[in-house]
């Protein structure tokens, strides 16, 4: 799995590299990874059922391993990111044309598909997390791709900040359910899972967490607004991977946790019942096909969400049923619209009219998809939406969760329908703005391949279940092996679920030529989720804007003020708390460090009352050099020649410095500010010294001295402890110094040169904070 | 524009270019003996302040001729790398290891991969004074 993970960093930074030199080809270069992820899932799988794990220890300290997992359900997530992955990849390479920075585009396809797979088969919560975060950023920069467009950069942020802050809310829940078990594999947490109280909060954290990167309400709103991303990022991330990440976790958790947490079950289907509804509802009212669709989607997860989140093994089967199932037809439909678009250079149903006599061939499989999407057999979102049904009806006691899954489903029939006429059907003259229509040309046949091998994947399974029964099957007992007993059939006989299908598909054709539109109207009165989020950004972008204007004086004094103020006033008071008088103290061991000492303390004053900059800095080095000095009487050279490098260095510096300052220091005349200043000198003092006494104490316990010391040369290899401190024992300290060193002189460097008028605002946010609108917004 | 003396000039290159040796010298005897990246790249740190304070800045492209971001980028890398080896071993990040190396001339040398992780620290601290005296250094009109 790490090997998998390797060759999709490398394509990623190949198809960056060389993207100017191919031109669209890099895209083809870019299915090289999605192919490598189902060429070793197929091998290993040939090679054994068993699971696959792989484990490379990262920081066991932390209990952060690369510990990797290849099961039933990650199989079936795997599959679908390689699959699809290859077939978007194709279907990319024709839907671009050529145009710049598609290397930078399939570097980040290619880096998604890599994160999408390290999550699913991530055993370790942390590397999973890390992996998921990772799929929220390439998810940004996709969405973001077309950056010259405001609604493709707001979209985009808005994304991310959604599913980030999510994201957060996830880790947050980690570490809590992590540090109440104990571990943080996966698989060992759910063999021993804590119902603690913390436990069972980090529990609520992951699924908000899972929640807003599956799309569930009330953090619905992201995916229509991740549609200004390019069609074939809508059809792998938006529809068949990434928004079935939180499904997954889900998935894993809820066999465990349902039966043990009594709020689970009600908490997730609710969510889940609420978003199918809510999707459902909004997705009828769409004129553009893609927007359509996305609300589709969320309420086709909320459907996912009710099956794999009630934690019963006949549900959890079905609910990998209608995983698998949904990301092909909603693959397909998408790669469908991505083709009207591209064809016709619109996908608004108010001007497409006639199409499907354009191109008979798109209109005919997208027929078929949305079929499938509806529940018609023979088709594999008939066979597992029936089993989802029956499921269903077999849990007595929840017989409104299959009412509103019915509700639900009638609304994907009625937008199904919608999109099909939408798209396609030829409307009457008067209701129709600059048509376009019968004159489009039919797409290329490479662009069309990749969708109808979807259909025909949904058609050919729903023929014969048996071909992706094991697949489902093994996904459903990885996570709850009492599901192996349930198998996938086309036909179940005249029964109460095949009524209900039914009912859904006859009850979704009555809504759709029902005139609902006075309905629609009352709804759009709702509070608007969307409209919560723009608002709650506004807010938090003005509160930064006052909390800056007062943080951010613009005046050294006072920020040196802040910062040396909190640096005695925190460990102070400790200090002061936990203050003994050191018994032992040796005030002076020779004659030489008296001299020094005396000679420091008269610099430090010379630095105070000097009235020159120049010679205040002149001094400032003499007490340096002075401390160099005791540095040596101590018998520490490394210490010392520190000390004295540092400081000649910086007093070069502080000379170039000084060239651009008046030569006198200007005498502060309010005497407020004047004792303010001596006050928080001699507190530093003060707490300084405190401390350095306090600390230097032999009371304080064992030093690590000694034992660095004895280890320095049988482990670190090297006779100077100081150096081999610095380069092996705390390397981590010191490679995050010469980070933040070299991030200092770049920033210094980059200040000093930006001395240009500003350039123009490139936010994302308009004047009052609030971010840009984009066409993502439902607009009923 | 300084304007440059001659005698200072030979001067400071003999002081310059034994100074840089030095601080090699302490770069690579630092594991064992007093030294060490930080304290090296200090030296040859304070060497380019010493040749831009006689010669200006030109002089100073003479003795490094990187420019500063590509020091900062490349030390970092190097540091950064060392530590991913550590993985490659097997071990953790950054743990190290020891070799032993016979090299001709010179007999059995004994390394750590300390040695380059320290070279990084090294090079980003001639970056940082590089950069410092790119940031700070730019001559103002006053002269």
């Amino acid at each position: 799995m790490i090997a998998v993970l390797a060759f999709h960093a490398l394509i990623a930074v190949l198809a960056a590299t060389f993207g100017p030199r191919l031109g669209r080809r890099v895209l083809l270069l870019g299915a090289a990874a999605p192919a490598a992820t189902a060429a070793w899932l197929i091998a290993s799988r040939l090679d054994s059922s068993a699971d696959t794990i792989e484990e490379v220890s990262w920081i066991p300290a932390l209990g952060l391993d690369l510990d990797f997992r290849l099961d039933g359900l990650a199989t079936l997530m795997a599959g679908l990111i390689g699959g699809i992955g290859v077939l978007v990849f194709v279907y990319a390479w024709r839907y671009f044309d050529e145009r710049e920075g598609l290397g930078r585009f399939t570097g980040y396809l290619v880096a998604f598909a890599g994160a999408m797979f390290g999550l699913v088969t991530a055993d370790n919560l942390l590397a999973l997390f890390i992996f998921w975060e990772l799929t929220s950023v390439t998810s940004y920069l996709l969405i973001g791709f077309d950056d010259e467009s405001a609604a493709a950069r707001a979209g985009a942020l808005q994304a991310l900040l959604v599913t980030g802050a999510g994201g957060l809310a996830m880790l947050g829940g980690i570490v809590l359910l992590g540090q109440a078990a104990g571990t943080y594999s996966l698989a060992a947490l759910l063999a021993d899972p804590p119902t603690t109280a913390p436990a069972a909060a980090g529990l609520g954290l992951v699924l908000v967490g899972a929640f807003t990167k599956s799309a569930q309400f009330p953090f619905h709103f992201w995916l229509p607004g991740a549609m200004s991303a390019a069609t074939p990022v809508s059809a792998f991330l938006h529809s068949a991977t990434m928004v079935k990440a939180g499904i997954y976790l889900i998935a894993r958790l809820a066999p465990v946790y349902a039966p043990l947490v009594g709020w689970w079950r009600p908490a997730v289907v609710t969510v889940g019942l609420v978003t199918m509804l809510v999707g459902g509802w909004r997705a009828l009212g769409q004129h553009d096909l893609k927007l359509l669709l996305a609300q589709g989607t969320v309420s086709q997860l909320g459907f996912i969400v009710v099956l794999v989140g009630f934690g019963s093994p006949e549900l959890t089967f079905a609910g990998m049923a209608m995983i698998l199932a949904h990301a092909i037809f909603k693959a397909a439909l998408f790669m469908f619209a991505g083709i009207v678009d591209h064809q016709a250079h619109t996908r608004d149903i108010r001007r497409l009219s006639g199409l499907g006599t354009a191109m008979p061939v798109v209109a005919g499989a997208a027929v078929v998809a949305t079929a499938s999407m509806a529940g018609i057999p023979p088709l594999l979102g008939f066979v597992s939406k029936e089993s989802a049904l029956e499921a269903l009806v077999h849990q007595p006691g929840w017989w409104v969760v299959t009412a509103g899954v019915v509700v639900g489903s009638a609304l994907t029939t009625a937008y199904g329908v919608r999109f099909l006429w939408g798209a396609f059907a030829r409307k009457p003259a008067d209701s129709i703005r600059n048509p376009v229509g019968p004159e489009v040309r039919p797409p290329s046949p490479g662009f069309l391949t990749p969708p109808l091998l979807l259909v025909a994947v949904t058609v050919v399974a729903g023929w014969a279940p048996r071909l992706v029964d094991g697949l489902v099957g093994r996904a459903a007992t990885s996570v709850e092996p009492a599901a192996a007993s349930y198998h996938l059939a086309l036909w179940h006989g005249w029964n109460l679920p095949l009524a209900l299908s039914a009912v859904a598909l006859v009850g979704g054709y009555v809504l759709w030529r029902w005139p609902i539109d006075g309905l629609r109207r009352l709804t759009a009165a709702a509070p608007d989720a969307a409209r919560v989020y723009t608002s709650t950004v506004a807010g938090i972008n003005r509160l930064a804007d006052r909390v800056t204007a007062v943080m951010q004086s613009g005046s050294l004094p006072v920020y040196l003020g802040v910062i040396l103020t909190v640096a005695v006033v925190g460990p102070g008071v400790v200090l002061v708390r936990h203050w003994t008088m050191p018994s032992d103290v040796v005030l002076a061991e020779s004659s030489v460090q008296i001299v020094t000492a005396v000679v420091v303390i008269a610099a430090a004053i010379g630095t105070i009352v000097a009235q020159r900059r120049l010679g205040a800095v002149l001094f400032l080095g003499a007490v340096g050099y002075g401390v160099a000095v005791l540095f040596v009487i101590q018998g520490a050279p490394d210490l010392a020649l520190t000390q004295l490098l540092v400081e000649t260095l910086a007093l070069a510096l502080f000379i170039l410095v000084l060239r651009l300052l008046p030569t006198h220091f200007e005498i502060v005349q309010s005497r407020i500010r004047r004792f303010a200043r001596v006050g928080i000198a001699a507190g530093v003092g003060l707490m300084a010294g405190a401390f350095s006494l306090w600390a230097a104490s032999p009371t304080r316990g064992t030093s690590v001295a000694d034992e660095y010391i004895a280890r320095a040369l049988s482990e670190g290899g090297g006779g100077n402890v100081t150096n081999v401190i610095l380069t092996d024992f705390r390397a981590l300290d010191t490679l995050g110094e010469i980070t933040v060193l070299a991030v200092v002189a770049m920033g210094a460097m980059a200040l000093i040169r930006a001395r240009r008028p500003d350039e123009p605002d490139q936010s994302a946010f308009d004047e009052s904070g609030a971010p840009l609108a984009h066409e993502g917004d439902p607009a009923p | 524009m300084i304007k440059r003396s001659f005698v200072l000039d030979v001067l400071l290159d003999l002081v310059v270019r034994t100074a840089l040796v030095f601080s090699v010298f302490l770069l690579f005897s630092g594991h064992n003996a007093p030294g060490g990246g930080f304290i090296a790249g200090l030296v040859a740190g304070i060497t380019i302040v010493l040749r831009f304070v006689a010669g200006g800045r030109e002089s100073v492209d003479e003795i490094v001729p990187f420019r500063p971001e590509a020091l900062l980028g490349v030390g970092l890398s190097i540091a950064v790398l060392t530590g991913l080896l550590g993985w490659v071993w097997g071990e953790a990040f950054l743990e190290s290891a020891k070799f032993e190396i016979e090299v001709p001339v010179l007999g059995v040398v004994k390394t750590t991969s300390a040695l380059p992780f320290d070279i990084g620290v090294f090079i980003v601290v001639v970056g940082v004074a590089a950069a410092m005296l790119s940031a700070l250094g730019r001559e103002e009109p006053e002269e």
